[in-house]
Parts: structure tokens; sequence; C-alpha cells
């Protein structure tokens, strides 16, 4: 009896050997400009070629400027990066999806929507947000660039046992609660340690009602409560995304694969070495205060204090982080006002997170002063997004509708918050400096985002009525 | 990677929990294609303070960084553990290490030694108290020792990170010298499965 990802992970043993990591084939490997330069180097000077360029593939998206991208990069060193990554795959031969390309956008959406990420494939990426293609019942996982340049010369990668780990949510999510609060939930309840050493397998009535995007929210941030990678079986839900997109099986093949995609399921008694159960019905938009992500608490709740932490190092850091975040224990979240508002990232940028996001927008306008940023996650999102007007929408409501990429996600391009600003943001990390030295970033949904940007101060859609 | 057998030197206590590697290295030197010149870019954000700890004059020359528990959660940068070696330290201590950032500790002989939460707070403290305080971590016995507080325990390292360490061995070359294998598997897979051109 196997769980989910021991199926996964069998099925892509090259080498086992007795005290040794196993030596696992990797089906899919993504390549960005940031964590690759070195990597490639590495390969020159070894005389080393890829090995399968066939199952690699490239794009920009954490340095690309999400205004005016028929210009050359402003900044030179994020320039010579992009640039950098076009030379090595031209030289290498991987087939790439460079800025304004109609596929280019940040890496963890391409995959999916090419249908590039299948169930049961092994997935690796320079990013931690890897994690993300998990949604399709794949193992997928953040690599260094060492490991970038071993699964480029050799399409494998050692890897050592990892234990199994269960987070049921059970029940069904109240009105207005979407995947981003399941796992923003999640977090609180395992904290920024809590999955080490484990792979994830997200189960259970809630998530087996999510679309293919909500789950994709879920999986990506499992790296932030530290799982090696999240997971959630394959059913109809996955086969009816996948079918008919461009690299999706098609014919006979797809039959032999939805074949062995079905058995892609945890065995009935099968066992986890962890188990967490979540009941859904106590999920409520929820919203980060510090500077972790699990760091955070309901929206309808006020700022904690450090003195509510029996563990002293979780007291001394949330008395760190409201230092940092400028917030006051008791302070009700609702009335934190917030000057930033950032809809976008791989965890929240795909079709349906616009769709929510433009729903609340919709004959509604930005508070005043409120500096708003809608950044979808592909040229393809994008490009859905306008035949559904839904630019329209933003636009009309006050919304600086953008091109594709990471942007403030991490703000390696020229979207930043400046000091002490405070961001409402629907990416996946709420660190010191993550959006900008000195920045103040609280995770939310892209519902509660385009509610707080109208509100001024943090809300969720029901709020505005 | 050159090999290691011994990190012995004094140590800065950074005690701090969560220190990601977004605070490790902050994303604006992410854009080097070097593998170089990030020693400016450890704690760059931390380091304008003059009273951060790295830049107090009785920790100059320490070669070993001691974090408080999950130091280096967060992004896969490989970067923070090339900026941490190439500030000059040579082993990091930390009750609990970001899975990424320890795996990628072991592919540049970095070495992460995982302690007790108790022997963290130990050692935080006896640091800052004597700043003095020599450490040793011996990867051949998998062994922390500090003498002076009569301390000695040992800490977790696969056989086969241990061995790669001690010969100074890269990966990829072992790998390939199990191309066959690689070849063989490449021939059983199934047809459905996606091609990127
Ligand atoms: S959107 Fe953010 S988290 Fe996702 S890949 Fe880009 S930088 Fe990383």
């Amino acid at each position: 009896m196997r769980t989910l990802s021991q199926k996964v992970w069998d099925d892509h043993v090259v080498r086992r050997e007795d005290g040794q990591p196993d030596l696992l084939y990797v089906d899919l490997h993504l390549v960005h400009e940031v964590t690759s330069p070195q990597a490639f180097d590495g390969l020159r000077q070894n005389g080393r070629s890829v090995r399968r360029p066939d199952l690699t593939i490239a794009t920009e998206d954490h340095n690309v400027p999400t205004e005016n991208i028929h210009e050359p990069i402003a900044d030179e060193i994020s320039a010579k990066q992009v640039e950098t990554l076009r030379a090595n795959v031209s030289e290498f031969g991987i087939t790439h999806y460079p800025m304004g390309h109609a596929n280019q956008g940040i890496v963890h959406v391409i995959g999916p929507e090419l249908g590039l990420t299948q169930p049961g494939m092994t997935i690796v990426c320079g990013d931690s947000h890897t994690s993300t293609h998990g949604a399709f019942g794949a193992l997928a996982f953040g690599i260094g660039t060492s490991e970038v340049e071993h699964v480029l010369a050799t399409q494998t990668l050692p890897q050592p046992a990892q234990e199994t780990m269960a987070i049921t949510i059970t029940g069904e999510l109240p009105v207005g609660s979407t995947a981003k609060d399941v796992v923003l939930a999640i977090l609180g309840a395992c904290g920024t340690g809590g999955g080490i050493g484990a792979i994830a397998e997200f189960r259970g009535p809630v998530i087996e009602a999510l679309s293919m995007e909500g789950r994709m929210t879920v999986c990506n941030m499992s790296i932030e409560f530290g799982a090696k990678a999240g997971m959630i079986a394959p059913d109809d839900t996955t086969f009816a995304y996948l079918e008919g997109l461009p690299h999706a099986p098609k014919g006979a093949d797809w039959e032999s694969a939805v074949e062995y995609w079905r058995t892609l399921r945890t065995d009935e008694g099968a066992t986890f070495d962890r188990e967490v159960v979540i009941e859904g019905e106590t999920i409520t938009p929820h919203v980060t205060w510090g500077t972790n992500p699990g760091q955070v608490i309901r929206l309808a709740d006020s700022v904690p204090s450090p003195d509510s932490f029996d563990d002293p190092v979780a007291s001394e850091a949330a008395s760190r982080a409201l230092d940092y975040m400028g917030l006051t224990a008791g302070t009700p979240m609702r009335e934190v006002p917030v000057d930033t508002v950032f809809i976008g990232s791989c965890t929240n940028s795909r079709i349906e997170d616009l769709r929510a996001a433009a729903a609340v927008a919709q004959g509604r306008h930005v508070a005043d002063g409120m500096r708003t940023l809608v950044v979808p996650g592909s040229g393809l999102v994008k490009a859905q997004a306008e035949a559904e007007g839904l630019d329209r929408i933003f636009v009309d409501a006050g919304f600086d509708w953008r091109e594709p990429g990471c942007s403030m996600c991490l703000a390696m391009n020229p979207d930043k918050l400046a000091e002490g600003e405070r961001s409402a943001s629907t990416s996946n990390r709420n660190f010191e400096g993550r959006q900008g030295r000195g920045g103040r970033t609280h995770l939310v949904s892209p519902a509660v985002a385009a509610a707080t940007a109208i509100a001024g101060t943090f809300a969720s859609p029901a709020d505005l009525d | 990677m050159e090999p290691v057998h011994i990190v012995q030197g004094t140590a800065v206590p950074l005690d701090r929990s969560d220190v990601d590697t977004d605070q490790i290295i902050p994303s604006d030197w992410l854009k080097r294609v070097e593998r170089t010149g990030f020693d400016k870019g450890l704690f760059s954000e931390w380091r304008d303070d003059p009273d951060f700890v790295m830049n107090r004059e009785e920790h100059a020359g320490a070669s070993i960084l001691v974090g408080g528990p999950n130091f280096g959660t967060g992004s896969s940068r490989e970067h923070a553990v090339w900026a941490i070696q190439q500030y000059g330290f040579a082993a990091v201590i930390s009750p609990r290490f970001g899975p990424i950032f320890k795996n990628n500790c072991t592919k540049n002989g970095l070495v992460a030694v995982e302690v007790s939460a108790d022997v963290g707070e130990q050692l935080l403290e006896a640091i800052a108290a004597d700043p003095t305080l020599e450490l040793t971590v011996d990867v051949e016995r998998r062994t922390l020792e500090v003498p002076a507080l009569e301390l000695e325990v040992s800490f977790e390292l696969s056989d086969s990170v241990q061995h790669r360490f001690l010969n100074g061995l890269d990966d990829i070359g072992l790998t390939m010298q199990h191309d066959d294998a690689i070849g063989s598997f490449e021939s059983g897979r199934p047809g459905f499965k996606p091609a990127t051109t």
C-alpha cells in the first residue's frame, strides 16, 4: 500500500542503492533567468552538454518589467541576466519564451497552461514554488543552481527519501473563502517548519471541490511550511483541464495516459508519517500580520500580542515582526490602512484569480491614493483576461493593468514598495524587504486584495456591501 | 568543490528565528550572472546597522555562523550559500534549516550542523558572552565540539554527503558514471510523456 507521492517517486527511480539517495529521473525541467546562468557556466567549464533539451523549457519572468516591454530593459544588470539566458538557451538548443512572446510568463503559470505539467511527472525548477505543479499529481520541487546544472547534464537528481504528510481539509468552505485562505490556514496550523522533510498530500472534500487554479494556489505555498513538495491526486477535474492543451497527450496516447493517471491515488489503508486535519468551516478569509507566512490570522481578528505565544522563540519573533510591520497588538486587521495592492504572482495570477478580483472591482473604484498593480501570470492569461473584458473592468475601477511577470512578488523589476509602504499582496512571501527594502507585506486572496484596494483598509468583498 | 574535513574557529551568534534566504541575500543581488562576488550581499539590509552582530569587531574573522531555528527558509536561491561562504563562513549551525538551503549547502561544501533547540540556545548565549569561544565542526566524526563548554554533540550528515565533503567530489561526475542506467530508464519511459519541442 503506497501513498500518491510514493507511487510517483517509485516510477522515477533510475537507480537505488542502500545508503545512497535514490537517483530520480526528471520528466520536465523549467528554467528561468535568475538561477540558471551559473549552471550553464558550469556545463561549459566542464565540457558538458544538456542531455535532454526536449524535456527542458525556459522563460523570462523574475526580472521583466511590466510596462514598456517592447523597449530594452532599463536596469542594466537585469538586462544582462536576460541576455545571458537567451545566449545560453540558443547555445544549448532549449525552447524559450522571451518577454513579449504569447507564451511567456511566470514559469509556474506557463507549464500548466501549455499542458506540459501532467499527473505522475517529476518536475523541477530552480525556484522554490515549483511545488505549484503538484496540483496535477506531479512530484514537483524547487532546486538550487548546482542541481539545475546536475539536471541539465544528466536529466536526473539524487534525492534522499522523504516522509509522507497528509493535510486533510474536511467539510466545506464558508461562502467567500478561497483556495488562498485554505493554504494560509494550513500555514497557520503548520508554521514555517511543519512540513520539513516531508512531501505533503492535500486531500479531503474541500480540496476535491477546488478548481485546478485553486489547487495550484494551495500547492504553490507548500514550501512556505517547509514541505519538499505538495501534491493533490489527479481526478476528473484535472483531466478536464488538461484535455486539448497544446502539450497534452492526444488520441490513443490520451487514453493510455488517463488510464495511468487514474492509478495515482493514495491506496486505501496506506498510512502517512504525519497528519494534519483542518475543518473547512473554520476557514474564513485570512491575512498575514508578520514577516513570515506562518504569522497569519483571520481577517476578522486583531493583531496578536507577542505575549499570546507560549513559545518564547515565537513570542520574540512576533515582537520583532510587529516592530518591522509597524503594527500595534490589538488593532483590528480591518482597521489597518493599506497603500498598495498587488494582484499577481505564481500563487494568484491565473485567469480565475483575475476573474475573482474583477468581480469585486466591477462598478466600484479604488480608494484615493491607493496604488494598485494587476499583473497577469502569463501572456496567455493576459490575452484571455482581455478577451473577457477584465482589463476594462480593472482600468475603469482605477487599477493599473500590466504585462506578465513576477513583478512585485519579489521586486527584482521596477515594481517595488518604498520604505514603510504597506501592501495587500496575493503573492506568497511576506518576508522583510521581499517587495522592496522596508516594505510591509500582507498576504491575502485576490478577492480580499481587490476589496482592500476599494476600502483602503483590509476588507473582504462582503464588507463592501 | 573543495574537500572539507574540519572547521575550527570562532562564531557569529545571529540570535533570530526564521532567517529566510531573502534576508541572507536580498533579491537585488540575484541579478548577477557570476558565481562570485556575493560576500558584500550577505545580510546586506541588516549590515547597514553598525550594531548588527556581524559588524561587531569582536566577531571579526569568525568561520562559523550560528543562527536560530528555521534558518534559510524560503527561496531556493543558492546565492545564499555562496554569500555565506564567500564572506568567510565554512559552517552554519541551527536547530532547523530550510530544506532547500540545507541541500544547497551539500552541493558547495558548506557544513550545515543541525543541533537541538537547547544546544542552539546554549551556543548563542555562550558566544555572545565570550566571542573568542572556539568551536570545532568535524566532518569525519560528524561532531560539534566546544571544549570550553565541555560540549560534544553529533550531527546528522548522510554517508554520501560526507563522502563527497571529505573528497571534494562533484555530484554530476558521480551520476554520469551511471549513464547506462539513465539510458535504459529513458528507453522505458511511456510515449505519452510530453516534450517541450
Ligand atoms: S511569482 Fe514570485 S514566487 Fe513565483 S516564481 Fe516569481 S518571484 Fe518566485
